[in-house]
């Protein structure tokens, strides 16, 4: 143990005198920065497998239940509340987290703001329509978030809040009522799928008395598949996805889940 | 010998996740509609198999999907248990620090009693003698309410009684809290509440309502189990703890015929 510490403190700079528990935060980012490859081969061998083994398994467990509550996850959170000591394996520890979250769960880890390192889970296996009925109504509320952002992308990307009233309305669902299913409406759109990043609802400048505009949100453009989209709305309207040329265009130059998304660094 | 883990494994450990505790039929259900949907080789009545693969691979992270019976229908559920929560970590993030005291108390009242459950007076007392911060009548009220919704707890006639969720999913930490304080039924070996008990005051085993439907079917002269004395609780009726059929339906409507409240044993 503390051939250990000598070694990390030893290597560590003039910014991190103070101990491990007294570090703000800034300092909690910059220390994932600041190792090196032979700090990482000596830390691997102070700790045995077992050990990384658990530590494996309580930021899986961190990760998930922050996002149960959709929180957004900082690595700094993770640093300070789960690896702590481990903190020069934290790549080791982190790439064995997102491969279990592939593996086991159908989830990937991603990154939503590489400068603050924020991250979300999001699901890897394709969105599909009726799950057995006696679940929860989580269905029925992708089904209307499914209508919000078609009506969005649709128009281009960008539509006043308006529009989705009044769409939600003509499908006998209206944001000034109590609904059966969804309760407060305009809670479960302006608030609840926001706050998951489904949605964005921003105020539009310079607007009196002020209006807001949706847009998707980050989670929505990782996880739902544009193309399909095109299609759902194509059957429709019986025309070819293809009719609609910029949404075409769009949707064939999406980066979903399987392309591109970076996976997490140090 | 494990099989690796497909997507249809994938998607029902999801949906276990989003919906916290699912009955037998519901997860019968699922595993087909989970094969179905991505082409897995789907035979029913091997959901025990299916969710065994879960489980290997969810076993390095101290997790698993457990089988659980539900002590007021006699139903089974399948939830996800985290084999390293100590304490009620569970709820930690849904509940403040003096309502998580509650659950606590109420917990202790729950176990500590012969019927299994807490009336809401005694946890109205509870709560005006919490270390972290009182809670007042009404708060406690609302918070007991919260508990029921997400279904920590149960609520009939002002008693309450521990959900399944919570007897399967905190089983662990009951163990470990309350240690020989806490009863376990003769027949299934689980931990029981709401049950019946031996009136022989050199045995004292407890039985499960369920249990001792089962164990005692049709028996007109039932004695008990382990010191053999004669049994003299009213033995509930089977049709009222009907066993999941293995079918694949939903919901059979032979399966609906259980009651949802459950009648307490008189005792002499």
């Amino acid at each position: 143990m503390s051939q250990r510490k000598r070694a990390v403190s030893a290597s560590q700079n003039k910014t991190q005198r103070r101990s491990q528990a007294t570090l703000n935060e800034d300092e909690e980012e910059a220390s994932f920065s600041q190792v090196t490859s032979s700090q990482v081969q000596r830390a691997r061998e102070n700790f045995t497998s077992d050990q990384i083994d658990r530590k494996v398994a309580e930021v899986v467990q961190f990760i998930l239940i922050k996002d149960q509550k959709k929180i957004p996850i900082r690595r700094a959170d993770i640093g300070k509340h789960v690896i702590k000591d481990y903190k020069l394996l934290y790549t080791d520890i982190m790439n064995r987290v997102c491969r279990t979250f592939e593996q086991v769960f159908g989830l990937k880890l991603v990154e939503t703001d590489p400068k603050n390192h924020i991250y979300i889970l999001i699901n890897k296996l394709d969105p599909i329509q009726g799950e057995p009925v006696s679940m929860r109504p989580v269905t029925q509320k992708k089904g209307l978030l499914f209508v919000i952002l078609s009506v969005i992308f649709m128009k281009g990307g960008v539509i006043k809040e308006n529009l989705v009233w009044n769409t939600l309305k003509k499908l006998r669902v209206d944001p000034g009522e109590k609904h059966d299913e969804f309760g407060d409406v305009k809670k479960v759109v302006t608030d609840e799928f926001v706050r998951q990043k489904y949605l964005e609802y921003v105020k539009i400048p310079h607007t009196e008395p002020v209006e807001y505009e949706f847009r998707w949100g980050l989670r929505a453009e990782k996880e739902v598949s544009k193309l399909k989209m095109l299609e759902f709305v194509g059957e429709l309207f019986e025309q070819d996805p293809q009719s609609w040329t910029q949404q075409f265009r769009e949707a064939s130059t999406q980066s979903t889940v399987d392309t591109s998304s970076q996976r997490t660094s140090s | 010998m494990s099989r690796p883990m497909a997507d249809s494994h994938r998607r029902f450990l999801q949906t276990m996740m989003s919906n916290g505790i699912i009955s037998a039929s519901q997860a019968e259900a699922l595993h087909k509609h989970c094969c179905e949907t991505h082409g897995a080789h789907y035979v029913a009545d091997r959901l025990d198999d299916f969710i065994n693969v879960i489980n290997a691979q969810l076993q390095p992270l101290f997790m698993y999907i457990r089988k659980g019976m539900s002590e007021e229908n006699g139903l089974e559920y399948y939830a996800l248990v985290n084999m390293t929560e100590t304490d009620i970590t569970r709820m930690a993030s849904d509940y403040a620090d003096n309502e998580l005291e509650l659950f606590r108390k109420t917990m202790d009242l729950i176990v500590d009693s012969e019927s299994g459950s807490a009336s809401s007076t005694d946890i109205l007392n509870c709560a005006d003698s919490l270390r972290t911060k009182k809670l007042k009548k009404k708060e406690t009220e609302l918070v007991l309410n919260k508990f029921v919704q997400d279904k920590w707890l149960n609520e009939k006639d002002g008693e309450y009684t521990l959900s399944v969720r919570c007897v399967v999913e905190m089983e662990q930490y009951m163990r470990t809290i309350y240690q020989d304080l806490i009863k376990v039924c003769h027949v299934c070996h689980n931990i029981a509440l709401q049950c019946q008990m031996c009136e022989n005051p050199a045995c004292g085993i407890k039985v499960h309502l369920p249990c001792a439907a089962r164990y005692f079917r049709a028996r007109s002269d039932p004695h008990c189990p382990s010191c053999n004395d004669f049994w003299p609780h009213e033995i509930p009726e089977m049709h009222r703890f009907q066993t999941q059929s293995s079918q694949n339906l939903p919901s059979s409507s032979r399966e609906n015929t259980a009651p949802t409240t459950s009648r307490r044993s008189r005792r002499s």
